[in-house]
C-alpha cells in the first residue's frame, strides 16, 4: 500500500483537471499492506477508561481496542458486542445480558461479567476520580458509590452464572441505556491483570484488550500502534493487520499529511479548507451531520437585559443563520433553529418560530423579523436614547470570532451595542458558569444519540445550564420523559419540552455541527454517520 | 575554574527556587483549573478530582508538597496525559527536541557565521545587501508560515520528503523541521556576526596586524574571528536552551513528539504539574547553558579569567 497510496493522493491532490479514468485506475490498485494510518487530533489520556479526558479522538482509539456489551456498525447502528443478547424487565429497570461464549481478552483469558462489574466499579471508585463517571449514574447506587457514601459492592450490577450473565439495575427506566453502553465508560476492564499489576495494568507491557485491536507501541504526542487482536471473536472478519493512530493537532498539517499519502484517514480538517478540498479531492472529502449543537446562551439571571423575554426574542429573531452557515462558515455548519440537532434517533426537532404582533409566522421574512425585533426592544424600553448594551463572550478561536462579529453586526441595526470579550476556553467556561455575561457562545457534542442528552442542559440548576434558564414546566416534562417507558410517548414529551424552551427563547439555536473527515476512497467499511463513530474493525482496503 | 563552576552551580539553587515559586503561584492565579472545560462537571465528580490531586488543600500546603516531591526528583503525574508521569513525558520528548534543535543550531552556525563574515568583509556591496536582505526576510517570516509552506511544497507537491511525522527520527523526517527551525537562527546569527565582525575589523589591533604585513585572510582568521565570536557566543547560551527545548509550532505542524508543545499545552490545559516540570527543566537548562557560555568566553578572550 505504501507504494500505491502516495501516488493516488498526489495525483488527486495536484491534478485539478483529473480525468475519471485515471481516478478509477488509481482507486482500483490492489491493496498490499493492511495497516491503517489514521490521523487523530489529540493525544489519548489513558488506556484506563476511568481516566479519559473526553476528547472525541479518544473514543476512536478506545472503541478499536475495547468492546462493550454492544458495539456499532459502520452506519452507527447498535449491534451485539460482548453480549450476545439481552432482556429488559417490564418496568425497564432491570437489564439482563448474556455474554458471548467466545469473548476473550488478548491474552486468551475469557471476558466475563466479572470484568464488567470490575470495570464499572473501577470507573465509579471515588479514588480513581473519573471525570466521566457520571455517565453510569443511571445505575442503582452509582452516585452514592461515586461520592463514597456507599461501598463499591453496592453498585447495581452483578455477575451471575459463573460470569456468563450480567444483571444491571437502573434507578428508572432509561430508554437510551443501550446507546449509553456504546460509550467507553461502559467498557469492561480486565480484572485479572489489574489484580496482578494494579494501576499499571494499562502499561503496554501488561495491557490486554478485548476489542479488534491491541496496542503495542505508544510514543507520546506522535503515534499509537495497534495490531489485530487474534483472540477477538470475529478476528477472521477483521481485514486490517493493525492501525496506527497519528496525533496531529494542527488541522492543516493533517490535511498536508493526508494529501502526501501518509494517512489513510484524517479525522477532522479545518472548516476553512473545505472549499479547496472539495475542489481538489472530492472523493476523499467527507462532511456529514453531526451530533452537536452550536448555540448562544442567554443569561436569564436577574439584572441582565436578557432576563427579559422580549429582549431574548428580538435578539434571537434577528440572527441570520443562513448567512452564518453558508457565507461565513462556507457551508461547514448547518443552520439550525432547534437546540437538538436534526437526525437524532427517534426524535423530531422542534424549530423556533417567530411571529409578528398579530401572531403571523414571519420566520422566513427577514424584514418583518427585523421590524418586529425593533418593536420588541422598544417595548422593553430600549431606544436610541437608551440603547441596549450587551456583553457577548466567546472562547478564542477564529471561527467563534467570525461568528460573534457577524452576530453583533446583525444586531446593530436594532440599535444594540455589543461588547465582544474573548478568552481561552478554560477561562471562558469558568466565567460564563459564574454568570458574568449577557450572551455567550457555547457548544454541545452529545455523549450518546438521544435528545435527552441536549435537553438535560436546560434543567434548572444544572452545571452546564450556563444561562440559568429555569422553567418549572420544562423540568416537569423532562422528569416525566425520564420515567416514561413507551418510546413514542417519551418522544412526544421530550418534543414538548424542547418546543417550550424554544418558545421561551431559552437560548439562540444557531448551527448544527458537521463532522469533517478525509478518507482514502480505496477504503470500504467506513460510512458517514451522525455520531461520527468509525470503528476500524469494519475498515478494509478494496482489492 | 573548578571552584568558579561549583560556586555558579551553588548560586543556581536559590535562582531555581525563585523561578519555581513564581511559576507555581502564577499558575494558580490564572483563572480556570485543570478540570474546567466545555462541560461543567457534576459537583461530586469535581470533589473526587480535587481530592485525588490534592487541589482541595490550602495553597501553601500544595506548594510545600510540591517542593518536597521535587526534592526527591518527583515531578508528579501529568493531569492530562494520565498514563505518563511528567518525568516520563520530558524524558521521552527531550531527546527528540534535542536532536531537531541541535541539528538546527549546527546548521544555523554552519551557514549563518560564514554569511555574516562575508557580509562584513564585503560591507556595503551587493553581496552584503543580498545577505542582509535575505536575513531580514528570514527574521521577518515566522516559522508558522515557513513550516507549512515547506511541508506543502516538498511533502505534498513534489513528494520528495514526508510532509510530517517523526518515524523514529529517520533522516527524511528530520530535514524539513530542521530547516524550518534553523531559518530564523541563520538570519539572527548572520546579522550578529556581521555587526560584530565590522566592529572588530575597525579596531586598533587589526590595524596593527595589517601594519605587520599580514594578509587579509590571516588577519581575519588569526585576529578578528575569535573576538568577533564573543557576542554570538553569549547569544548562543539562551538560544540553544530555547531551541533544544522544542518549538510548539514546528512540532505541531510536522507532528514531532518533542517537549515544546508541553510549554504551551500544559499552560492552556492548566496541567499544573506538567507546566512546573517544563519550567524547572527549562530553567535548569538556561542556568547550565549560561555557565557553559561563560566558560567558553574565557577560552575565546584571554582578558576574561575566572579566578577565585
Amino acid at each position: 500500500m505504501i507504494a500505491i497510496r502516495p501516488r493516488w493522493v498526489r495525483q488527486l491532490g495536484l491534478a485539478s483537471g483529473l480525468t475519471l479514468s485515471t481516478l478509477a485506475a488509481v482507486i482500483a490498485a490492489p491493496a498490499m499492506a493492511e495497516t491503517l494510518d489514521l490521523g487523530v487530533t489529540g493525544e489519548l489520556a489513558s488506556f484506563d477508561t476511568s481516566q479519559i479526558s473526553g476528547g472525541i479522538w479518544e473514543s476512536q482509539i478506545l472503541m478499536d481496542v475495547y468492546e462493550g456489551l454492544v458495539k456499532k456498525s459502520p452506519e452507527g447502528k447498535v449491534l451485539p458486542g460482548m453480549a450476545s443478547d439481552w432482556q429488559v424487565s417490564e418496568d425497564g429497570k432491570t437489564w439482563t445480558f448474556s455474554l458471548r461464549e467466545d469473548a476473550r481478552w488478548s491474552d486468551g483469558e475469557p471476558v466475563t461479567a466479572e470484568d464488567f462489574v470490575f470495570g464499572w466499579r473501577h470507573l465509579l471508585d471515588p479514588a480513581n476520580a473519573s471525570k466521566y463517571a457520571y455517565m453510569l449514574y443511571p445505575l442503582v447506587n452509582a452516585r452514592e458509590v461515586n461520592t463514597g457514601e456507599l461501598a463499591l459492592e453496592e453498585l447495581g450490577v452483578e455477575s451471575r452464572d459463573d460470569g456468563r450473565t450480567l444483571v444491571v439495575q437502573l434507578n428508572q427506566s432509561t430508554p437510551y441505556f443501550l446507546q449509553l453502553l456504546t460509550h467507553y465508560t461502559a467498557y469492561p476492564q480486565p480484572q485479572h491483570t489489574f489484580e496482578q499489576y494494579g494501576k499499571e495494568y494499562v502499561d503496554l507491557e501488561h495491557i490486554v484488550t478485548n476489542g479488534a485491536f491491541t496496542p503495542t507501541e505508544w510514543i507520546s504526542q506522535s503515534r499509537i500502534t495497534t495490531v489485530k487482536n487474534p483472540e477477538y471473536y470475529e478476528a477472521d472478519q477483521v481485514a486490517l493487520d493493525g492501525v496506527r493512530y497519528h496525533t496531529i493537532e494542527d488541522r492543516n498539517a493533517g490535511v498536508s499529511r493526508f494529501r502526501a499519502g501518509e494517512l489513510d484517514i484524517m479525522r477532522e480538517y479545518s472548516s476553512s479548507m473545505y472549499p479547496l478540498l472539495k475542489e481538489e479531492i472530492p472523493e476523499a472529502t467527507h462532511m456529514a451531520t453531526y451530533l452537536g449543537s452550536y448555540y448562544y446562551v442567554f443569561n436569564h439571571r436577574d439584572g441582565h437585559p436578557t432576563a427579559d423575554p422580549r429582549v431574548r426574542e428580538a435578539l434571537n429573531m434577528a440572527v441570520r443563520r443562513d448567512v452564518i452557515a453558508d457565507n461565513i462558515m462556507g457551508g461547514t455548519f448547518q443552520k439550525s433553529l432547534s437546540f437538538v440537532p436534526d437526525g437524532i434517533d427517534h426524535y423530531q426537532v422542534q424549530n423556533a418560530a417567530f411571529d409578528d404582533a398579530e401572531g403571523n409566522d414571519i420566520t422566513g421574512d427577514l424584514n418583518a423579523r427585523m421590524a418586529r425585533a425593533k418593536e420588541l426592544l422598544e417595548d422593553a424600553g430600549y431606544d436610541q436614547g437608551n440603547p441596549l448594551t450587551l456583553r457577548l463572550r466567546y472562547n478564542t478561536t477564529d471561527e467563534h470570532k467570525k461568528i460573534a462579529v457577524a452576530v453583533s453586526s446583525m444586531w446593530r441595526p436594532l440599535g444594540v451595542e455589543v461588547e465582544l470579550v474573548n478568552a481561552e476556553a478554560t477561562v471562558h467556561y469558568q466565567t460564563i458558569a459564574e454568570g458574568d455575561f449577557d450572551v455567550a457562545r457555547a457548544g454541545w457534542i452529545a455523549d450518546y444519540n438521544d435528545a435527552e442528552n441536549f435537553l438535560a442542559l436546560l434543567r434548572s440548576g444544572v452545571g452546564n445550564n450556563y444561562g440559568a434558564y429555569a422553567n418549572e414546566a420544562f423540568d416537569t416534562l423532562y422528569d416525566e420523559a425520564a420515567t416514561t417507558l413507551d418510546l413514542d410517548e417519551r418522544k412526544a414529551i421530550l418534543e414538548r419540552a424542547e418546543a417550550l424552551a424554544m418558545d421561551d427563547d431559552a437560548l439562540i439555536p444557531m448551527l448544527y455541527y458537521v463532522s469533517r473527515n478525509l478518507v482514502n476512497p480505496a477504503i470500504s467499511g467506513w460510512e458517514d454517520n451522525i455520531e461520527d463513530d468509525h470503528p476500524s474493525r469494519w475498515v478494509s482496503f478494496e482489492e | 575554574m573548578l571552584s568558579y563552576t561549583l560556586k555558579r552551580l551553588a548560586q543556581a539553587i536559590p535562582t531555581m527556587l525563585i523561578v519555581i515559586t513564581i511559576a507555581f503561584f502564577l499558575m494558580r492565579i490564572a483563572p480556570g483549573g485543570p478540570f474546567d472545560g466545555e462541560r461543567a462537571l457534576p459537583p461530586e465528580i469535581e470533589a473526587n478530582l480535587m481530592a485525588a490531586y490534592h487541589l482541595d488543600e490550602p495553597l501553601w500546603q500544595q506548594y510545600f508538597r510540591y517542593l518536597g516531591n521535587l526534592a526527591q526528583g518527583d515531578f508528579g503525574p501529568s493531569f492530562k496525559y494520565k498514563d505518563f508521569t511528567v518525568t516520563e513525558l520530558i524524558l521521552q520528548g527531550f531527546p527528540v527536541s534535542l536532536q531537531i534543535g541541535g541539528l538546527a543550531m549546527l546548521l544555523a552556525l554552519a551557514i549563518g557565521l560564514p554569511l555574516g563574515i562575508i557580509a562584513a568583509l564585503k560591507r556595503n556591496t551587493a553581496v552584503d545587501y543580498a545577505v542582509m536582505g535575505t536575513a531580514l526576510a528570514g527574521i521577518a517570516v515566522p516559522n508558522f508560515v515557513v513550516a507549512p509552506v515547506l511541508a506543502l511544497v516538498f511533502g505534498v507537491m513534489l513528494g520528495w520528503l514526508p510532509a510530517g511525522g517523526w518515524n523514529d527520527g529517520a533522516l527524511p523526517n528530520l530535514i524539513l523541521p530542521v530547516i524550518a527551525l534553523s531559518i530564523q537562527q541563520i538570519a539572527y546569527i548572520a546579522r550578529m556576526m556581521r555587526a560584530s565582525m565590522i566592529e572588530v575589523m575597525g579596531s586598533h589591533y587589526i590595524r596593527t596586524a595589517r601594519a605587520k604585513g599580514l594578509t587579509e585572510a590571516e588577519v581575519v582568521w588569526r585576529h578578528a574571528l575569535r573576538p568577533a565570536l564573543l557576542p554570538v557566543t553569549s547569544y548562543l547560551g539562551p538560544a540553544i536552551a530555547g531551541i533544544i527545548t522544542g518549538s510548539v509550532v514546528i512540532e505541531q505542524i510536522f507532528g514531532i513528539p518533542g517537549i515544546g508543545r508541553y510549554f504551551v499545552q500544559g499552560a492552556l490545559n492548566r496541567d499544573y504539574t506538567l507546566v512546573m516540570g517544563t519550567v524547572v527543566f527549562y530553567g535548569a537548562l538556561i542556568v547550565l547553558m549560561n555557565l557553559i557560555v561563560d566558560l567558553i568566553y574565557s577560552a575565546l578572550d584571554p582578558q576574561i579569567r575566572y579566578d577565585d
